[in-house]
């Protein structure tokens, strides 16, 4: 039996200590992993809970992400709880293997410590590689600080592992700005961890032989359409155990998680979507500039898949003008957060005005001075009743300024 | 358990059906004699990998499988870590006591082609190689990528005819010669490594028993008659391997420890190369008078390999 860690009430922990803590207490059967900056230490942490046995299970230390993921796999289909880590060029490396992970329907936990994607070669955070993963078919859940991190772990394991769901879930965090700044933490004790997560249930599992598995066959355009909105469906459908799941968190612990996090949106005129670490950052300038008269308020997709095109559209019908902040360049087109959100509002009857804004790429800080300054643009565009800028443009950007873009909209 | 008596083959070719008969692989197509041979020589339960390849996209094609026990394939290059995965979990879920039937034994086997073993897997083997996963590894050496239509892999002979290394006006076919497999297994200190032949039954059934019994990652080379990519006629695949291992093209052979060498099979009479390979068509312009020296070199290597196996053997080392 693995030794129990005994945890004060509140720790001091960065965000992959936090994550590499709740794989620790989900008692996971095999994590395979590959090291790389900046998800590196929860590996290295649970090297650490591995060699001083607070860890039954095994640790299986691989030649590369894309093996990483491959022995996840194949850990997985073996009947067992399963977990690893990654970033940026690590996630890429992995990308072929997350499409059978999900496509065999395989309840993996991948924490992304989100980082850019070279080239030019970065190792601080952007969005590059959560936005990579977006068709991959798993479930991504966003945390903007450590605590979230840790909580949304051990929500991760119980949201994929959930019989109405079998999907892979991966919790993302921001490289560095979260995975290395230390917080306060408010973690669970294992036991009561574990309990929340519950034992795990196989399913179909390669070594119960009393009853064949072939995983991984192949279809051909006689089935794989079927198979494909299948899975489609079933990651639709995880919509409501996520509900749950979060409402069954929220009872244990106090902490309060939705598919789509509102901040001020009661009543807000003007609005950010963002993802990541800028979430809190936005919501502090929301706050400043409400002193001011202007009343501004944060969007956050909790749940960047499954997407929630319904929750989005329910928070932002109301707002005047919202501004989207993606952290990863579209290259060639308007940012994905802006081409979601624009899509939900257009199934609306007053259609806010909707622009994007590209910001922190590489690790760009985003600044509270940022975040008024988008927000005082957007009440600009409100009170004109049109966007007064080209659609996309470049936040913190150095050089000449660029917009691509404009409204055909009239006022 | 395994099975030790082998007399029969008609006996032992049904002694254990957990390969269906019904699969899409070429009739003709030594990957089936070998598979099955593998599934038969054991009674434990079997947990195996497939990575993509002839192999795998004729056996699991959705609503069918050829497979009466637990199979997985991913992708091209990761059959090693698929096993390696699930071995790990069988250690896991033992120590936890959560298997089902936690005293049944349980083997596990990943089978690749030389496409994805020699070239595109290579490293994925050689990282569950090194990690010491309780597995073993087989790979169908059909010597080329016949998956895809017969394209060139570090496993095909200098001189054959491939749609990627082409006889023509001023080609002889492959330039390169083909890459020692067996030796770069036995260097990573695998406890079994060999290389087996399906028409040797006997042998290669014992040295499957041997792998599978052999705690630590084992390796073996199988070879695989091609008979649409080597060209011959599909009754003749046992002809055809019979050949190959009197030749000594393919020398039965097997390195324990990463050192023990001990050859498994001496021909009574070692045939000419040339009588292999006039038997297929990937090498029927070695016989025009301009590539004659081709075959002089391949016959050259094989004298000089079986005179490098007989002398490792000798030495004990």
């Amino acid at each position: 039996m693995a030794e129990k860690m005994e945890l004060n009430e509140i720790e001091v922990w960065d965000g992959n200590y936090a994550a590499s803590q709740a794989l620790r207490q989900a008692q996971v059967d095999v994590v395979a992993a590959y090291p790389i900056t900046p998800s590196t230490p929860i590996v290295e942490s649970y090297g650490a809970y591995v060699a001083n046995g607070y860890v039954d299970g095994e640790f299986v230390m691989v030649e590369s992400e894309h093996a990483a993921m491959s022995g996840c796999v194949g850990a997985a289909a073996a009947g067992g709880r399963v977990a690893t880590a990654t970033s940026s060029q690590g996630f890429m490396l992995m990308i072929e293997v997350l499409y059978q992970a999900s496509g065999m329907r395989l309840p993996i936990v991948l924490t992304v410590v989100n980082r850019a994607v070279a080239s030019p070669l970065n190792v601080r955070g952007d969005h590059g590689d959560m936005y990579a993963g977006r068709d991959s078919g798993w479930v991504q859940i966003d945390a903007f600080n450590a605590q979230e991190a840790y909580d949304l772990t051990l929500c991760a394991f119980k949201i994929g592992e959930d019989m109405d769901v079998r999907l892979p879930v991966m919790v993302h965090q921001d490289g560095f700005v979260t995975s290395h700044t230390a917080q306060n933490v408010k973690p669970l004790q294992d036991d009561v961890a574990y309990n929340f997560i519950g034992k795990y249930q196989p399913y179909e599992e390669m070594l119960d032989f009393t009853k064949a598995v072939t995983y991984g066959a192949q279809t051909e355009e006689d089935w794989h359409y079927e198979h494909k909105a299948k899975q489609h469906k079933a990651l639709m459908d995880s919509r409501d155990v996520i509900d749950r799941v979060f409402a069954e968190y929220k009872e244990l612990t106090g902490r309060e998680y939705n598919r789509v996090e509102k901040y001020f949106m009661d009543d807000a005129e003007v609005a950010i979507v963002a993802l990541g670490s800028a979430v809190e950052t936005a919501r502090y300038a929301a706050e400043e500039l409400r002193k001011e008269g202007i009343k501004a308020g944060v969007v956050a997709p909790r749940c960047f898949r499954p997407f929630a095109f319904d929750g989005i559209r329910e928070a932002l019908e109301n707002v005047k003008a919202v501004s989207t902040l993606d952290r990863s360049c579209p290259m060639g087109a308007m940012g994905t957060l802006f081409n979601e959100v624009s899509a939900a509002l257009y199934t609306t009857e007053k259609r806010p005005l909707v622009s994007n804004y590209i910001y922190g790429l590489g690790g760009r800080d985003f600044s509270v001075a940022e975040a008024k300054r988008i927000f005082k643009e957007q009440k600009a565009h409100a009170d004109a009743g049109h966007l007064t800028t080209p659609i996309q443009q470049f936040s913190g950007l150095r050089g000449p300024k660029l917009g691509f873009f404009e409204t055909k909209r009239g006022n | 358990m395994a099975i030790t008596s082998i007399k029969n083959l008609k006996e032992f070719s049904t002694a254990n059906e957990r390969f269906e008969g019904a699969h899409l692989l070429c009739p003709g197509c030594a990957h089936s004699m070998i598979v099955r041979e593998l599934m038969n020589c054991t009674d434990d339960n079997l947990v195996i990998a497939s990575n993509t390849g002839c192999l795998e996209v004729s056996t699991a094609v959705y609503p069918y499988t050829s497979w009466d026990t637990s199979w997985i394939h991913i992708g091209f290059e990761n059959a090693a870590t698929a096993a390696s995965g699930a071995e790990a979990m069988y250690k896991a879920r033992k120590r936890k006591g959560t298997l089902k039937d936690p005293d049944a034994p349980v083997k596990f086997v990943a089978f690749g082609g030389d496409g994805s073993t020699y070239d595109i897997g290579f490293q994925w083997l050689s990282g569950a190689m090194e990690r010491g996963h309780d597995f073993t590894y087989i790979c169908l050496d059909n010597e080329n990528y016949a998956n895809t239509g017969g394209q060139r892999s570090s496993a095909t002979p200098i001189g054959a005819n491939t749609t990627t290394a082409q006889a023509g006006r001023v080609s002889y076919g492959k330039k390169e010669k083909k890459k020692d497999m067996v030796a770069i297994m036995a260097a990573h200190g695998a406890p079994y490594v060999a290389q087996l032949a399906p028409n040797k039954w006997k042998i290669m059934a014992k040295g499957f028993q041997k792998a599978l019994e052999t705690e630590g990652p084992c390796f073996i080379n199988t070879v695989s008659a091609c008979t649409t990519e080597w060209k011959f006629d599909p009754k003749d695949t046992i002809h055809l391997t019979d050949l190959a291992t009197d030749t000594l093209m393919f020398p039965i052979y097997e390195i324990i420890d990463g050192h023990e060498l001990n050859i498994l099979y001496r021909p009574k009479n070692i045939i000419p190369v040339e009588e292999y390979l006039a038997a297929q068509g990937r090498y029927k312009h070695l016989f025009k008078p301009e590539n004659k020296h081709v075959i002089e070199q391949i016959q050259k290597d094989i004298d000089a390999k079986w005179e490098y196996l007989q002398r490792r053997e000798e030495a004990r080392v």
